[in-house]
């Protein structure tokens, strides 16, 4: 039964094509299914082509969405017997090998996606075309999910390109586009869409030697140099992330190492070494990660519409952000703000994101193009989402809303990126408050993926919809909260920022307590954090928050003092670290000084409170959302798959006693929520 | 094409954005003919009720646009987002391209095959292209055909310095290919032949200064102007050829440009070399109708005439006198008249032969027409003191003079320019509904 792969008897020019329709997915992905019956395909095609010779078999797409964008991740799940992994792992070298023993040229044609095991049965045949369009993408994502290529790409990858590029390929886990993909040899061709066909016919005719590394980018898989390489490549990596949470590149590297002298024992090693990661913690949580994130994108319902239309008014960082990355993503965006400068200047930041982001100058130019100045507010009347994003004072955003509702149009979506004011004090003068949602966005816009969406008591289900589906629009990740103080991320990272000021004065030292907090896969510490956010802004959330926080809090004076005494972090050129041309001091502790051996414990576990607090009071609807926004929102230690899986994996009773033997050693703020005792759903 | 009949279908005209003019200061500016009317499109589009896409066509006036811009009008289509499938034109008249565009646009509303249209003129004069003379370029051709290192060491050896010396698209523009007249000596033809003196041109300048300049001190362009971000974050918000320190003194000492040593035009009552965009809105009554717009003038009528390149700048009375003839009007019914300001001298010669009964006798066959008073001509000022980027600025005269009608709450209004080759173009405003 052929239900994925469609078989086109040979043509004119003596090319046989076997294109992949994955049933039921949009993509192309590497499933079981499609194995199967690129196995039975096998079977059939081998004696026929033996009796029968053709010009060239070529493997292609039967989707628009592109060539085949890797391993079906929801079947690895299945998975529990290390020697199960890597039966499987074996047999797709087995099918992979058959299609490189074909008697004839076979070439992949690519266009879109060509990830993972995609990239390996491309590598797989003797030719590689690719389009040259933007939507093309080439590369090995496994290191993202803990793993590295498991189905001889690591082996065919270092044979096309030599080691030291095939290997950051991999390490990175960045995609390439076409032109880069030939810039480096990854495939023999880069042409527009309409010549793919015509390319592999020519390339089928005249069989040119396939594509292999010279000797010079050969040299160092030899003996003497490659352990060396090696060891310096490890020493790199350890500077990146840390060993005990992400053992995939290191793996990678050793294997290398190890077994990089030739095919046979680099497919035995990747049959020993990926099963042991694909059952590993990490890769079990960056893919639950992964999934989350999945589910986040989902939320959008695909039929309510996308706003064409975008108003942003306030153009001070944020919103001039939100406003360039929106018209990066496609829409026409007014800017609209009292003060030229401040529109000038967003519009210059606007221009060097555009620039970065947009290879093609013609595409930048169509970016700044949608992107209009808007001093007096022309675009209100047309718009179909209006974001306010003016500083945070009560009084000026319920004028601006005031404006907003006297000019816009009843389709508009109106939303406020407060961070710190009440939507339903925010909305309080609107006829129509149910259609005013939050849409809070993270510093620096481009950066941060998550966007929270605010429902407010008033707020209707319907905005909140079309909100979400916005947030998708400008490929963002929307997630659902309530109109609570902090919303979510903000909430629970307060603790945290508070526990460790608490903890500098009691005496430990800066460094010592972000590198606790660093060890513990944080992406940075919560005082370089502060730094970065600015520490007056830390006041005025500590402020309006401390109180509403699981174990209340008063802000710490030492804060209050800093902020008074011009100590604003990053921005001053002094907070918890001095800075010097945007870098920070290294603090080192005095010689000989012990931390406190509670040290990560207190820091993380206020925030895990804080967690179970939220997820008490419903602001986010369920603990994987919890976890997808903790993560994304504060980076909280991806490899832990998050806060509320973090608090299962450790048992919850044990966890919650830990917590509690912290509030009988340092006091109240360690006092457990009522959430740890009932169990919600889901944790 | 001697004259335009009255229209079919009534035409709108329900809006209208323009760039600041930008002076051209001896280097190309920041913006190209397309990234102006981009500029001055996307306000003017982002205001509207109705999307991008609804607009029928798109016509613009462009005298020099850049190699890259060729159909610089489907360009700016595209940029704005009015869509793969809404067709667009470039028109080219000279000095009158932007006005042209608009009549376009009238009669294609008039005649019943659009709806709404998007017209209006650009020019980036400080990028207009400096050539290779034609004798480097034929040097060129020999040099790629040459097939050997001697025959191309040869090749060297004959090349002149003078062969170097580039050419300046614009001065070439500038002059007639008939008459061999630059425009500036047409103007000093004409203050020749009606007796117009240096000092009345300088005063004529100044006073086109000092109008301009009390417009933007009461904020009158507020309406009109949109301001213009470059990728630097820069923003320009007014026409920065405003002189506010001008007097007759310094225009005075201004020595003639075209005529030396003994000329009077100068660059100081001549218009300035600028950058700018204007872009209007027109429309059908259904089109109002079905997008609730706002109706700023209704274009009653325009005419277009011809006449000796050597005396160009009278272009304006040439095409003005058979308008107002054909709609029965005297001068005193025409309340507002904005006439290019090409040359002092030439608007001031305009005014003299529109009410010398004998010049207009053996000229135009007909008897002279009351005079156009000073203060209802060009009452904010004009190209002398704001610039003359000569594809837009018949585009921007009949967005300020509809502007002007609706603020003062007048009816009737007269749009002209004089069009360097030897013509004249007109366009009759009128204001309708309610008052301003």
């Amino acid at each position: 039964m052929n239900r994925h792969w469609h078989l086109r008897e040979a043509d004119a020019r003596g090319l046989m094509w076997l294109g992949l329709d994955h049933q039921g997915h949009a993509v192309n992905l590497l499933a079981l299914g499609v194995l199967d019956e690129l196995e039975s395909r096998l079977d059939e095609l081998e004696p026929r082509l033996a009796a029968d010779p053709i010009v060239g078999l070529v493997l292609h797409s039967l989707k628009e969405t592109g060539f085949i964008a890797g391993a079906d991740l929801g079947e690895f799940e299945r998975l529990s017997d290390p020697a199960e992994a890597a039966a499987h792992i074996r047999r797709v070298h087995r099918i992979l090998d058959r299609i490189e023993s074909l008697p004839c040229p076979t070439l992949a044609l690519i266009h879109g996606f060509c990830l993972g095991g995609g990239l390996e049965l491309a590598l797989a045949c003797r030719y590689r075309v690719a389009t040259d369009d933007p939507a093309t993408r080439i590369g090995f994502p496994e290191i993202q999910l803990g793993l590295f290529p498991g189905y001889g790409g690591t082996w065919r990858a270092i044979r096309v390109l030599g080691p030291i590029a095939a290997l950051r390929l991999m390490l990175t886990g960045r995609s390439l586009s076409g032109r880069e993909a030939k810039a480096l040899g990854l495939v023999d061709r880069v042409v527009p869409r309409r010549q793919l066909e015509a390319t592999a016919a020519d390339l089928a005719r005249d069989q040119p030697r396939p594509g292999r590394a010279g000797w010079s980018r050969r040299l160092p898989n030899l003996w003497p140099l490659r352990p060396l390489i090696a060891a310096r490549m490890e020493h790199q990596t350890d500077a990146k992330v840390v060993r005990a949470h992400y053992p995939a590149p290191f793996a990678l590297i050793r294997h290398w190492r190890d077994n990089g002298s030739g095919r046979d024992p680099l497919l035995a090693g990747e049959a020993r070494q990926v099963p042991e990661l694909l059952l590993g913690e990490t890769s079990r949580h960056l893919r639950r990660v992964f999934a989350l994130q999945e589910r986040l994108k989902g939320l959008a319902s695909s039929t309510t519409e996308r706003p064409r239309r975008v108003q942003v008014i306030g153009a001070g960082v944020m919103g001039g952000d939100i406003a360039a990355w929106c018209a990066l993503q496609g829409m026409r965006v007014g800017l609209q703000d009292v003060s030229m400068e401040a529109i000038g200047r967003a519009m210059r930041r606007a221009q060097t994101l555009f620039g970065q982001r947009l290879s093609d100058p013609r595409l930048a130019r169509d970016a700044w193009d949608r992107l209009t100045p808007d001093p007096s507010g022309q675009g209100l009347r047309g718009a179909d989402l209006i974001i306010e994003a003016v500083a945070e004072d009560l009084s000026l955003k319920q004028r601006v809303f005031a404006e907003i509702e006297e000019r816009a149009g009843p389709q508009a979506l109106l939303a406020t990126n407060t961070s710190s004011l009440p939507l339903e004090r925010i909305g309080s003068n609107l006829r129509h408050p149910e259609r005013l949602v939050g849409l809070h966005f993270f510093n620096p816009v481009a950066r941060m993926r998550l966007v929270e969406v605010v429902r407010g008591a008033d707020t209707d289900p319907d905005p909140v919809a079309r909100a979400i589906a916005a947030v998708r629009a400008m490929d963002r990740l929307p997630l659902p909260v309530l109109s609570r103080p902090g919303f979510l991320v903000n909430r629970v990272l307060m603790p945290y920022l508070l526990e460790a000021v608490d903890l500098l004065d009691e005496g430990v030292p800066v460094g010592v307590i972000d590198r606790a907090a660093v060890a513990f896969g944080m992406p940075m510490g919560p005082l370089a954090l502060a730094d970065s956010v600015g520490l007056d802004i830390c006041l005025a959330v500590s402020d309006t928050l401390g109180h509403d926080l699981t174990a209340p809090e008063e802000t710490p004076q030492r804060l209050s003092r800093m902020v008074a005494e011009g100590l604003l972090g990053r921005k001053s050129g002094r907070g918890f670290y001095s800075y010097r041309d945007g870098r920070p001091s290294r603090e080192r502790p005095p010689r000989g000084y012990r931390a406190p051996s509670d040290l990560t414990e207190r820091l993380i576990f206020r925030l895990l409170n804080e967690c179970v607090a939220c997820l008490r009071e419903g602001v986010v609807e369920d603990a994987d959302l919890l976890d997808a926004g903790v993560i994304l929102g504060t980076g909280f230690a991806p490899h832990t798959g998050g806060p509320a899986h973090y608090i299962a994996q450790g048992g919850r009773d044990r966890m919650r006693e830990r917590l509690a033997s912290l509030q009988r050693r340092h006091g109240g703020h360690f006092r457990p929520d009522r959430g740890w005792n009932p169990h919600p759903a889901g944790i | 094409m001697k004259s335009s009949s009255n229209t079919a279908r009534p035409v709108y005209l329900v809006d209208g954005s323009r760039t600041p003019f930008l002076k051209a200061r001896g280097r190309p500016g920041p913006f190209s003919a397309a990234d102006l009317a981009v500029g001055a499109g996307r306000a003017l589009l982002m205001r509207q009720p109705f999307p991008a896409e609804a607009i029928d066509e798109v016509i613009l006036g462009c005298v020099v646009p850049a190699p890259e811009e060729a159909n610089i009008a489907r360009v700016v289509g595209l940029r704005l987002g009015c869509g793969a499938s809404t067709p667009a034109w470039t028109v080219q008249r000279n000095c009158a391209s932007g006005l042209q565009a608009i009549d376009c646009a009238a009669q294609a509303i008039a005649s019943g095959r659009s709806e709404l249209v998007l017209a209006g003129g650009t020019e980036a004069m400080s990028q207009a292209p400096v050539l290779f003379g034609r004798a480097l370029v034929e040097w060129l051709g020999r040099w790629r055909q040459s097939p050997s290192l001697v025959a191309r060491g040869r090749l060297l050896t004959r090349l002149r310095p003078r062969d170097l010396v580039p050419v300046i698209g614009l001065l070439k523009g500038l002059t007639d290919p008939i008459v061999g007249l630059s425009m500036g000596q047409t103007a000093e033809q004409l203050a020749w032949r009606f007796g117009i003196g240096r000092g009345a041109m300088d005063r004529f300048a100044l006073r086109s200064h000092q109008r301009l300049g009390q417009a933007q001190d009461a904020g009158l362009f507020a309406s009109e102007i949109t301001p213009l971000f470059d990728t630097q974050g820069q923003c320009q918000l007014y026409d920065d050829g405003y002189r506010p320190d001008s007097d007759l003194e310094r225009l005075a000492r201004l020595p003639p440009v075209f005529d030396r040593p003994t000329g009077a035009v100068t660059a100081g009552n001549s218009a300035q070399v600028s950058d700018g965009a204007a872009l209007l809105l027109l429309a059908s009554s259904e089109a109002v109708e079905r997008w609730g717009l706002p109706v700023l003038a209704r274009v009653r009528d325009s005419h277009w005439a011809a006449l000796d390149p050597a005396e160009m700048g009278l272009g304006p009375v040439h095409a003005m006198a058979p308008l107002l003839r054909r709609q029965g009007l005297a001068t005193e019914a025409i309340d507002l008249f904005e006439i290019n300001e090409a040359f002092a001298a030439q608007v001031l010669a305009c005014q003299a032969a529109w009410s010398d009964e004998d010049w207009r006798r053996r000229a135009l066959g007909d008897t002279a027409d009351g005079p156009i008073p000073d203060a209802a001509l060009n009452p904010e000022g004009g190209a002398i003191a704001l610039g003359h980027p000569i594809g837009a600025s018949g585009a921007r005269l009949v967005l300020h003079l509809a502007l002007s009608l609706k603020r003062r709450g007048l009816r009737l209004g007269v749009a002209s320019l004089c069009v360097g080759g030897g013509q004249g173009g007109a366009m009759l405003l009128e204001r309708v509904g309610g008052e301003s």
